[in-house]
């Protein structure tokens, strides 16, 4: 392989210019774990406000007729808002400016983003984004109702909440999202492939790397499918363009649009909107693979089939999005081709649920806080990817698309599961970030109402669904004859128990602020882990991470429990020659120092 | 040891919940068997694999549980394991895919014998389309619609004459007869969804889809739109009604053909006026309604939506409850009015007489009604002047103390309960968003000038 000149190499011709001000220290940082924090408290403060709203949606489905400030127009903006926010806005964010930002140069042993400046302007950007978004709150009309998926006609056509001001704030602020994200993914890319510090192959990559690396590629892929019809329905919805309009008598009064396509539209969002799914997926896939490694002191188990299905996936859901419109009214000989793909997808995904579950077999299991998350994550991803079988296999789809089983799933595989592993990372990784560990007590509290609460929610949703009971409804008439009054009783319930586990992300909040001035002060590595972030010279790390020298690498991620070894983990960055080698795919047949890009 | 627990509880608590919840699907009422089969296939299969891995799991999570002194397994990959359990899930998957690509391909077939329905969806309702004797629908174009060809029919085409036009929200369809649904929009997405028939498609303004299914039980069913189609979208609702195929083609020969329709004159104020003066009692001589009597304001209301009311009336729909007491009193007065000739003409006499302001009644808190009339203004419009093409009766400048009457009564169910009075029915649910009686001063008072 060519020698690629990367700046992790140039330990010596890269100076170290501490930044001095506070100022240019806090603010206006380009050291990628300042930007990853800014970008987590961003996304964390803004996903509030969408948890918020979703107590309010839960307040108006559990007591119909009792808040007189929960009317039908408000209701259709928040499930507009939760959905986009808690996607885009919180997940996305976290995930990849979030985590992204603050584990791959640690990981990879790298002393920053190979784009330092472009980082530090990709969160400004998302910021701005988010502050665009949340304006959409005080126009006139108020944000827009359209659902998160913002399908023409109705986003733009009076008849919808915010149909004016709101939907084109809407527009706007997803445009500056992907032009924020675009800055930062490309910067992910690039330092994985041209910053990894010496004897990082990429087969030595902690699966956080791999999860997050392909997830921004997704991401690059997908997002400008978005951008192009955000920017077509702007000018649908300004000048009059009809690229989703066709003719159309909008309550009575014919409308200059004519010859557009309203499935254009579905076409191009769910071309991103699918591999989206898997842009939030595959970071926490990546993580909850390191959190189980590092608290069952077990190798992942089949590593190298763990990486092949993180690309087997991603590659694959470049070619499902159509599963979202099997009853669309689209051509249904594609029903055909998009459930065969769709169904595929689920062999790589099972493969890393069975090899989840076979590190924690014959594993030294602690039930750590993290673990416990990585654990309730195989849980609820279990039940989440099942279901999808159910809407991506098209028969099966067409009586429940549509209903609550459609909501069931998706907050199981898409809203519980990832959050149940940014919980799961956040504290894993708190006490690198912060030099402190946080409260246990509390972090159990935190884990077991959120799990058992948040399963509590969503199953009994799915049967709702096979009964029929449609999704996006502000209110169910008592003359629809075939809901029995249990959906609503349930549905009280559901809304009791939906307050408590919002409330409970209080401790959590709690935890993580009290932590940070009363935790107990640990040294670089409590979980005696493997991975070169623990490894930095100081905790938290500082500007450049690695002092001096950089780290070199000699193994893969995953030593734990080697025969023979001293302890039951070898760091990444510990030679051969001082511990021998667990496993590596790399290793042979030359010295592993000097193998990767070196050679 | 309580992760093991609670995983195992939650295995047995889904079982359980998936045997013992009240929620099932609806009784089957089309020829679609085959889609609930697939759905429980794929039911016992993921059912194995969510309590087989979840209990292999927890079993895992005590038996492999910390101890002092031991250490973990060291085993990178285990190649012979991988293949088998790829193997078993691909096997699995095709057992679920292949039932389910058999039974689409049935679903995009549509049967020869098929007979044809069309559905047309609008904000916030549903119409229906029959051909004639022909067999053939006429054809359409969304720029026709009007308030006098609300299906957008093309005049020229000879097709179109005797479809047969079906303009309220509930249809009729055949016993054990397949039907192709064709679908179509005026204006945004909706769907047309029937659980108790399990297949459904969205309409989609600009193209026409559709789908097909023999109905196999008779009944009335709710047909609801599962497609986000804006504010009221909640309160879209419809029927099919499934009936023998007599009972089917004598409802059907009951429906105006749209050479019938054409023929409608329009109404005779001349003629009207001798009717109107059984109303004018106490509807006033100009039609500006009298309080002391309970009766509304007349004049300036839509004559589409005066005419509606009046057959709901004669038909029973509304007046017939004795906890409805003036409408109660209305009724026998619409059934003076012979015909439906009668009604165009008296509200064309109606439609005559001159309007004059009526004062407000009703004193409340402006502001705050603005708000809360955001979500009425998508049917009633941005001036609460009525629209022909959402159903929905002009509010501003009528009578304040006569809205703020129906308004309590939608809401405490006096008013909208009736099976055919869908519009009803709407407002009976978007008037829940009232929560009390202060609200509607409030609205009304925002209302009333605009």
């Amino acid at each position: 392989m060519a020698y690629v000149g990367a700046i992790a190499d140039l330990d010596h011709e890269h100076a170290l210019h501490d930044p001095q001000t506070f100022f240019r220290k806090y603010i206006w940082s380009q050291d990628h774990k300042v930007i990853a924090l800014q970008y987590m408290a961003v996304a964390i403060a803004i996903g509030l406000v969408a948890l918020t709203m979703s107590v309010l949606m839960r307040l108006q489905l559990g007591f119909p007729n009792s808040f007189s400030f929960i009317d039908p127009q408000e209701y259709y903006q928040y499930i507009t808002m939760h959905g986009m926010i808690m996607v885009i806005y919180l997940l996305t964010a976290l995930f990849l400016g979030g985590f992204g930002n603050y584990l791959i140069p640690l990981m990879c042993g790298s002393r920053d983003m190979v784009f330092p400046y472009l980082n530090m302007i990709s969160f400004w950007v998302y910021l701005l984004a988010v502050l665009v978004l949340v304006a959409g709150l005080f126009v006139p009309g108020g944000p827009t109702g359209a659902g998160w998926t913002l399908y023409p006609p109705q986003a733009i056509l009076p008849g919808t909440p915010g149909a004016t001001w709101g939907i084109l704030l809407m527009l706007a602020s997803l445009a500056i999202f992907i032009v924020a994200f675009t800055m930062g993914g490309l910067n992910y890319v690039t330092t994985v492939l041209q910053a990894r510090c010496r004897g990082m192959t990429l087969m030595r990559m902690p699966l956080s790397v791999w999860g997050i690396f392909s997830a921004s590629i997704l991401g690059l892929l997908a997002f400008p499918a978005l951008f192009v019809s955000a920017i077509m329905m702007t000018l649908d919805s300004t000048i009059g363009t009809s690229f989703f309009m066709p003719a159309i008598v909008s309550r009575g009064e014919t409308l200059d649009y004519g010859g557009g396509s309203p499935l254009l539209f579905q076409h191009l969002f769910w071309f991103f909107g699918h591999p989206e799914v898997y842009i939030v997926a595959l970071p926490a896939f990546g993580i909850v693979s390191d959190l189980l490694s590092t608290h069952a002191r077990r190798n992942i188990f089949g590593y190298r089939m763990m990486v092949w299905a993180i690309l087997a996936i991603a590659c694959l859901s470049f070619v499902v999005w159509a599963h979202h419109m099997y009853v669309s009214g689209m051509n249904p000989y594609f029903g055909f081709f998009f459930a065969t793909t769709t169904l595929i997808i689920a062999v790589p995904t099972a493969i890393k649920v069975y090899n989840w579950v076979l590190t924690l077999w014959r594993g030294d299991i602690h039930l750590t806080v993290p673990m416990l998350f990585a654990i309730g994550f195989i849980f609820t991803f279990i039940n989440g990817g099942l279901t999808g079988l159910f809407l991506g296999n098209v028969t099966v789809d067409v009586p429940l698309s549509g209903t609550y089983f459609v909501v069931a799933h998706f907050h199981m595989v898409m809203g519980v599961s990832p959050i149940l592993v940014v919980f799961g990372a956040l504290y894993h990784w708190y006490p690198k970030i912060t030099g402190r560990m946080f409260n246990e007590t509390l972090g159990k509290l935190h884990f077991w109402v959120t799990f058992v609460g948040a399963y509590s929610i969503f199953l009994p949703m799915h049967y709702m669904g096979i009964l029929g009971v449609p999704r996006r409804y502000y209110a169910y008439s008592n003359s629809i004859e075939f809901i029995p009054l249990s959906v609503q009783t349930a549905n009280q319930w559901i809304s009791v128990v939906a307050m408590i586990v919002a409330a409970t992300q209080l401790v959590f909040l709690f935890n993580v602020a009290w932590s940070f001035f009363k935790g107990q002060i640990v040294d670089g590595n409590p979980w005696r882990a493997t991975s070169l972030e623990w490894q930095t010279p100081e905790t938290p790390p500082r500007h450049g991470n690695w002092g001096p020298k950089l780290p070199v690498v000699h193994r893969w991620a995953y030593d734990y429990s080697v025969p023979g070894a001293p302890q039951d983990f070898v760091p990444q960055n510990v030679p051969a020659t001082e511990v021998p080698m667990g496993h590596d795919h790399d290793s042979a047949p030359q010295s592993s120092a000097t193998k990767g890009r070196h050679a | 040891m309580a992760m093991a627990i609670v995983l195992v509880l939650l295995v047995v608590g889904t079982v359980a919940f998936h045997y013992f919840s009240p929620w099932w699907f609806t009784p089957l009422a089309s020829n679609w068997e085959m889609v609930d089969q697939t759905v429980d296939l794929t039911f016992w299969v993921t059912g194995a694999v969510f309590v087989v891995v979840n209990l292999f799991m927890a079993w895992t999570v005590v038996r492999y549980r910390h101890r002092a002194g031991h250490r973990a397994h060291f085993e990178p990959e285990n190649k012979k394991l991988e293949w088998w359990l790829t193997i078993l899930t691909s096997l699995g998957i095709v057992a679920m895919l292949a039932p389910g690509l058999t039974v689409w391909a049935k679903f995009v077939t549509v049967p020869d014998n098929a007979g044809v329905v069309e559905v047309l969806g609008q904000q916030w309702s549903w119409s229906y389309r029959f051909p004639g004797d022909d067999g053939k629908l006429g054809t359409t174009d969304t720029r026709l619609i009007s308030l006098d060809n609300p299906f957008g029919m093309n005049p020229q085409d000879p097709a179109g004459r005797d479809d047969r036009l079906v303009a309220g929200s509930e249809l009729r369809l055949p016993l054990d007869k397949p039907v192709r649904v064709v679908l179509r929009s005026k204006d945004v997405l909706h769907q047309f969804a029937v659980p108790q028939f399990r297949v459904k498609m969205d309409m989609v303004p600009g193209m026409i889809t559709q789908f097909w299914l023999t109905p196999t039980r008779t009944g009335r069913f709710d047909a609801l739109c599962e497609q986000l189609c804006g504010l009221p979208h909640f309160a879209m609702r419809g029927r099919v009604v499934v009936a023998e195929a007599t009972e089917f083609a004598d409802w059907l020969a009951q429906q105006p053909t749209y050479t019938q329709v054409l023929a409608q004159t329009a109404g005779d104020p001349v003629a009207g006026q001798a009717l109107y003066a059984v109303c004018s009692a106490c509807h006033g001589q100009e039609g500006e309604g009298n309080r002391e009597l309970n009766a509304p304001k007349l004049s300036g209301q839509g004559g589409w939506y005066l005419a509606k009311q009046l057959k709901a009336y004669k038909d029973g729909v509304r007046g017939n409850r004795d906890d409805d007491v003036y409408a109660k009193q209305m009724a026998p007065f619409a059934t003076t009015l012979a015909d439906d000739a009668a009604i165009r003409d008296v509200v064309a006499y109606i439609g005559s007489l001159p309007e004059r302001p009526t004062p407000a009644t009703i004193k409340g808190n402006a502001g705050r009604g603005k708000a809360l009339y955001s979500s009425c203004a998508a049917c009633h419009g941005g001036l609460g002047q009525g629209l022909w093409a959402t159903g929905a009766p002009r509010i501003s400048r009528m009578s304040d103390w006569y809205l703020a009457q129906q308004l309590r009564n939608f809401r405490q169910g006096i008013r909208g309960g009736h099976a055919q009075d869908f519009a009803g029915s709407q407002m009976a649910s978007m008037s829940k968003a009232l929560a009390d009686d202060r609200a509607i001063d409030d609205l009304l008072s925002y209302v009333h000038p605009l």
